[in-house]
């Protein structure tokens, strides 16, 4: 083959719309196989009588996707397909993978998977939660907390009749607050929130309570704080950071509510 | 229409149909026309639906929580701030009520005869008193100086709280030692 001709079909590759050409092949043989253990929360509705156990799962990472939802999911093609989980989007911004790997509250998909094959994966559904049935938990009452502080605009006047306007400083007041996908990780992470859930809103909640408030276009931020004052809705949280630390968006809660608290004490 | 979807065939040979398709076929012979057929649904009302949706709940298992969650900073010292507070709120009660009462009953509990027990008391003994009212001291009364920063809008993020976490531990040890010393 001519020089010319390779320089074509290099150029040629460099338009083509498909991708399965120049796609890598694996060359020589496979990797030797790294099994590691996952340790992961059973329940089953079905026998309701049972109690909650622990499973123990071997997955080979060199066969295996690197996030610890790859693992739950080849788990689940492959070794038991009861296993029973939440997931969807696998990039980290529907929230349905939320649960407690290693002792943290995280999104499965955006969590990495410890290569130390020595050292067993433990992973349980979010923490304090009711259980519908192993990693999945009843989440009714984190969806009602949300819909009781009325998380959309409300405003009665529009100013030119035809649009919100908004400063670049106040619309810049909601960022870190906007980004929240309601996965419940620093809910369930919360302590107030695991002895209080009945009455404690709980962090996520409570920064999308301060995200109405703090919007420039809503009218009724009087209304929305009246409503937290009380013992329980907001001044359960003792600034513990349990919330903050486990973030699977890197967002703060904790500087929300602490915000809000000192806007509803000084206000 | 809300109804309930039952897979538990009552034909376990149905079941497996879903799962190995080309052998159950042949064992099933042309009987199986559609899978519809293999799925009961029981038609429920709204308020049966719900009946059976509470039936479910109240056997729901509530998952662990502080036993599997992993011991950080933030929510350790959060439990330490209260088991301080209230341990030093029930040693000036009990002393407080002790003091009053105790006279009464005959025991001498006044500063003079404090003063003799302590004297008396060996080393190993009054460090053994010393150091655990000591260090709650330091670290309730330095963790609440903390939570007062925060609530004036200081040290909000997760750097600042574990840059005032680890402070407050190293000040805690500190003003232990130095009141040990007294």
């Amino acid at each position: 083959m001519s020089r010319s001709s390779v320089a074509v079909k290099q150029a040629a590759r460099s338009f083509s719309s498909s991708t399965r050409r120049s796609l890598a092949t694996p060359v020589g043989g496979a990797k030797p196989a790294l099994m590691k253990k996952f340790q992961i929360y059973r329940w089953n509705p079905d026998e309701p009588a049972e109690k909650p156990r622990m499973q123990t799962y071997d997955v080979d990472l060199n066969s295996c996707g690197p996030m610890v939802l790859d693992a739950l999911l080849k788990i689940k093609n492959e070794a038991d397909p009861t296993l029973t989980f939440r997931r969807s989007c696998r990039e980290g911004i529907c929230g349905s993978c939320a649960m407690n790997i290693e002792g943290q509250n995280t999104l499965a998909c955006l969590c990495r998977i410890d290569r130390n094959e020595n050292k067993p994966s433990k992973i349980y559904p979010l923490p304090h939660m009711y259980i519908v049935k192993d990693l999945v938990p009843d989440m009714t009452q984190f969806y009602k907390q949300y819909k009781s502080i009325e998380p959309y605009l409300q405003s009665d006047n529009v100013p030119d009749g035809v649009e919100h306007r908004q400063s670049p400083e106040e619309r810049k007041k909601l960022d870190g607050m906007y980004e929240c996908i309601l996965c419940a990780c620093c809910s369930t992470s919360c302590p107030s929130y695991w002895w209080n859930q009945d009455e404690y809103l709980g962090p996520a909640v409570l920064m999308q309570a301060y995200r109405w408030i703090a919007d420039s276009r809503d009218d009724k931020a009087a209304q929305r704080k009246e409503k937290l004052e009380n013992t329980f809705s907001l001044y359960r949280c003792h600034t513990i950071f349990n919330c903050t630390r486990t973030c699977p968006k890197g967002l703060n809660p904790a500087m929300a509510i602490a915000d809000m608290k000192k806007e509803m004490a000084t206000a | 229409m809300i109804a309930r979807i039952g897979l538990r065939a009552n034909n376990s040979n149905c079941l497996r149909a879903f799962v190995q398709p080309a052998a159950a076929a042949t064992r099933l012979g042309n009987t199986l026309k559609s899978p519809s057929k293999l799925i009961h649904t029981q038609k429920l009302n709204e308020s049966e639906n719900l009946a059976l949706l509470n039936h479910q709940r109240n056997l729901r298992p509530s998952s662990p929580h502080f036993t599997i969650y992993q011991p950080q900073l933030t929510w350790v010292a959060s439990i330490a701030n209260r088991v301080t507070g209230v341990g030093l709120s029930a040693g000036i009660y009990a002393f407080a009520i002790g003091y009053v009462t105790l006279p009464l009953a005959g025991a001498g509990f006044d500063s003079q005869s404090l003063i003799e027990i302590t004297q008396s008391a060996p080393v190993w003994l009054k460090a053994l008193v010393k150091v655990p009212i000591a260090a709650a001291f330091s670290f309730h009364s330095l963790n609440g100086i903390r939570h007062l920063l925060w609530d004036t809008g200081r040290f909000l993020t997760l750097k600042g709280a574990y840059q005032t976490g680890y402070a407050v531990l190293g000040l805690t040890a500190v003003s232990t030692i130095g009141l040990m010393l007294l």
